[in-house]
């Protein structure tokens, strides 16, 4: 049995920074059973034997109330590791010095790593560690993580722990202590209490724990007396038993600081405040964070981020060129040169088409987190998104989703709600994204004689159905989720640790290659087959796509697509090679228009772009979905969700188009449909810059909003009611 | 009072707080439990949430939360 270190600590305490200092290159990145949120392990670093580091999340308290808590609390107490490493922020002792105070109760050896104590002593403040290390009867180590500094000397103490070097446990005020010891001996005679300490049990017991309820068994004789006590010591103290618990936790921890902290410094402003003056200042605030969300949506999406998709994409046309021509002079057979060239190259290149990107959004993310900035935008945008069910957060999603669903919905990572994550991961790929832009292009160029209010049109019915969803949505089952509070840490500003942001990236990318890559690749190459093959197996070139499985498949779909007004089996062909890429809807049509004419009225094709707008997004844009759901239920809910809106809409597009246009002339698409598509952008004719109605879309939100709250400051009576 | 009225710059002192289970006891977790002094520090941009410093460190609390934490 490997020795297990389990590293608890609040989120913001450098707890990840610590781990990958104690890890290095040996972690690896799980998900806990049964839930989403990380696992991460990994080796002590510079240990012959197997020394075991798992990174707990972070948390605040060890309540059953959250996902995080309960799998933390879950982990020490039923896979019981070796030893705890407490990492504690000094620079925010009392808040952190509270889950303290609860792992010592655990019965596990503990050791407490005390973080920054940099910021401390710069602050000119001294904490006396050997006296912290008395009262909690733990060895105390003070640390730097970020700067490497103090590990050695904590990973000593952690290996050289014996188990029975248990912490001591804090005493709580007489009367409490006088009803946990009722508690205590009421239960001393149970059988059904598991491995669980007893001054454990008696607290959570106290507190009426819910999450222990079907842990433990418990005689009702003894069920009703612990009540009884409880009642007595609720009434006795006019509060109730979980708040009474905490207020005591504080007063330790409170008693703790006396002995151990010494405050001189105070009321100074210091750096971060005076930052976070000008960052949250309530009339630069707006301007600061468009400013900063262009720069990066500039980068990443825009200028960097696009040429290393264009070098991806060369360089897979590059090494396809090669073994084609390769393959060719060995006088492989036709269809064996498509199957590699196009099946298996075509499949993983649009897997790594989107990884540079990816790891560059990534990096801006990181670096938005490690600093700071990353709460303030929730605290900034909280109340915009809110109201639809959605985080504050959920503004830099949508925002990357106009250039590409894949970064969007890999950004709802920073999420901590699982409602709000869900709900932005579902409602992202309504933003329409860069690939759907040449479909809509098409037609405007081709139905729509250019008329400029199609393409912006398509945007605004985006962010309508976003908006519409998420208060939708935020009252069915699925997401109404239990009340929580919206009390949110708002760390200090930090220099971002460019080597935790390296870390953050490359595991982000070699997680989409291996999570989200192999459901794209196997995608891609099932559609490939599909195309490339008549229903007896005879292999067909591109331009007989008409005779392919695909188009049998197509003709048996087209009554589906009926009602929206496009049921003929070339449109939905072209809605199938859309799960590849969305832009690949104009080279399908351009295919068969060559010999099969495609017509659409207007609405019709008005209706096929809002269901190409709306519908389950391409396979990248899938797997990026269920890696991030981590569930496939979760992500058939969604797919089936945006398919499920989108036909609907478009039916409701036909319908009304068809009532009101009765004599509307159907157009036939001919020509270089790739030109006229690629024209109509260049032409201006369809939208340069998606951010542009983004920001407006926000900016009506804030006005709006700015305007409804004087209103009501004005009528002070009419808010009452 | 509740702390949704205090106005920015004002140091008050909590005195209850309203609600229960997971609600209640997130914002205790989170330091504010009774006779913890309260500095209410700004409000956000756009009216809601507010920003407090609680036990030493900053804290962002929206409105309807706030209006569960009795103060005076």
């Amino acid at each position: 049995m490997p020795l297990r270190i389990a590293l608890a600590g609040n989120p913001n305490s450098g707890k990840t920074t610590l781990f990958n200092e104690l890890t290095g290159s040996t972690q690896y990145v799980g998900n806990w059973p049964g839930v989403t949120v990380e696992k991460k392990e990994g080796r002590l670093k510079g240990y012959k034997k197997d020394i075991m580091v798992v990174d707990l999340p972070g948390v605040y308290s060890l309540s059953p109330y959250t996902m995080e808590e309960v799998i933390a609390r879950d982990y020490l107490l039923q896979e019981k590791p070796e030893v705890i490493i407490n990492i504690v922020d000094a620079s925010n002792l009392e808040r952190n010095l509270y889950l303290t105070t609860q792992l010592q109760e655990l019965g596990i050896p503990m050791v407490v790593a005390l973080n920054m104590m940099d910021i401390v002593e710069k602050r000119g403040d001294v904490i006396d560690s050997e006296a912290l290390s008395k009262r909690l009867g733990c060895p105390v180590a003070p640390i730097s993580a970020a700067r490497a500094k103090g590990l050695d000397e904590l990973v000593n103490k952690a290996v050289s722990m014996k188990p029975s070097d248990l912490p001591a446990v804090s005493g709580f005020s007489d009367s409490i202590e006088k009803a946990l010891d009722q508690i205590c001996d009421v239960i001393k005679h149970e059988d059904g209490l598991g491995a669980y300490g007893l001054r454990w049990l008696a607290v959570k017991l106290f507190e009426r724990d819910q999450d222990l309820k079907g842990k433990v068994t418990i005689s009702d004789g003894a069920v009703n007396r612990i009540e009884a006590i409880i009642d007595k010591a609720e009434s006795d103290l006019d509060d109730d038993a979980e708040s009474l618990i905490t207020n005591e936790r504080y007063l330790v921890v409170a008693d703790l600081l006396k002995d151990a902290y010494k405050k001189t410094s105070r009321e100074k402003l210091s750096a971060s405040d005076k930052i976070d003056r000008v960052l949250t200042n309530r009339w630069l605030a707006l301007p600061i964070f468009f400013l900063i969300m262009w720069g990066v949506y500039t980068v990443a999406i825009q200028t960097v981020g696009d040429w290393t998709i264009g070098w991806v994409e060369e360089l897979i046309a590059w090494v396809s060129g090669g073994v084609e021509g390769l393959l060719v002079s060995w006088g492989t057979s036709d269809w064996l040169v498509s199957l590699v060239v196009n099946g298996i190259l075509g499949g993983i290149g649009s897997v790594l088409v989107f990884v540079p990107q990816l790891m560059i959004l990534y990096f801006f993310i990181s670096i938005l987190e490690d600093c700071g900035y990353m709460a303030r935008v929730a605290f900034i945008m909280d109340r915009i998104f809110r109201k639809f069910g959605l985080s504050g957060k959920s503004f830099i999603p949508m925002l990357i989703g106009t250039g590409c669903s894949v970064p969007g919905v890999t950004a709802s990572r920073t999420i901590e709600n699982d409602n709000d994550r869900r709900m932005t991961i579902m409602l992202t790929p309504f933003i329409p994204c860069g690939a759907k832009l040449p479909v809509f292009a098409m037609f405007v160029a081709l139905i729509f004689r250019d008329a400029t209010w199609v393409g912006p049109s398509m945007y605004l019915i985006g962010m309508i159905m976003v908006i519409l969803s998420g208060i939708v949505l935020k009252r069915t089952r699925l997401f109404r989720g239990k009340p929580a509070p919206f009390v949110m840490e708002l760390p200090n500003y930090k220099m971002p640790r460019l080597k935790g942001v390296a870390i953050h990236m490359w595991e982000k990318g070699k997680s989409f290659i291996i999570k989200a890559g192999t459901i794209i690749f196997a995608a891609c190459a099932v559609i490939w087959f599909l195309q490339s093959f008549s229903p007896s197996f005879a292999y067909l070139e591109p331009e007989q796509i008409d005779k392919s499985i695909l188009a049998a498949i197509g003709s048996l779909l087209a009554p589906i697509f009926v009602p929206l007004g496009f049921g003929n089996w070339a449109a939905s062909v072209a809605t199938l090679t859309g799960f590849v890429a969305k832009e690949l809807v104009v080279s399908t049509f351009s295919l068969v228009s060559a010999h099969t004419t495609i017509t659409f009225t207007p609405y019709s094709a008005y209706a096929y772009m809002v269901f190409i707008l709306l519908a389950a997004p391409c396979f990248a844009a899938i797997g990026a979905i269920r890696r991030e759901m981590g569930s496939w239920k979760w992500t058939g809910i969604a797919l089936g969700y945006q398919t499920g809106v989108a036909y609907v809409l478009a039916a409701i597009v036909n319908l009304v188009g068809s009532l009101l246009f009765p004599n509307a002339e159907p157009i036939q698409l001919t020509g270089s449909l790739e030109e006229a598509s690629e024209g109509a952008i260049t032409s201006a004719a369809i939208l340069q810059n998606p951010m542009i109605y983004v920001l407006g879309a926000v900016l009506l939100a804030v006005l709006f909003i700015g305007v409804f709250s004087r209103f009501k400051k004005v009528n002070p009576a009419r808010s009452q009611a | 009072m509740t702390l949704k009225e205090i106005s920015c710059g004002k140091t008050v002192t909590v005195r209850k707080l309203e609600g229960e289970g997971a609600v209640k006891r997130r914002i205790m977790d989170m330091g504010l439990t009774k006779g913890v002094s309260v500095t209410v520090r700004k409000v956000a941009p756009l009216g809601d949430p507010i920003e407090i410093t609680v036990r030493g460190y900053e804290l962002s609390v929206r409105k309807e939360d706030a209006e569960k934490i009795i103060v005076e």
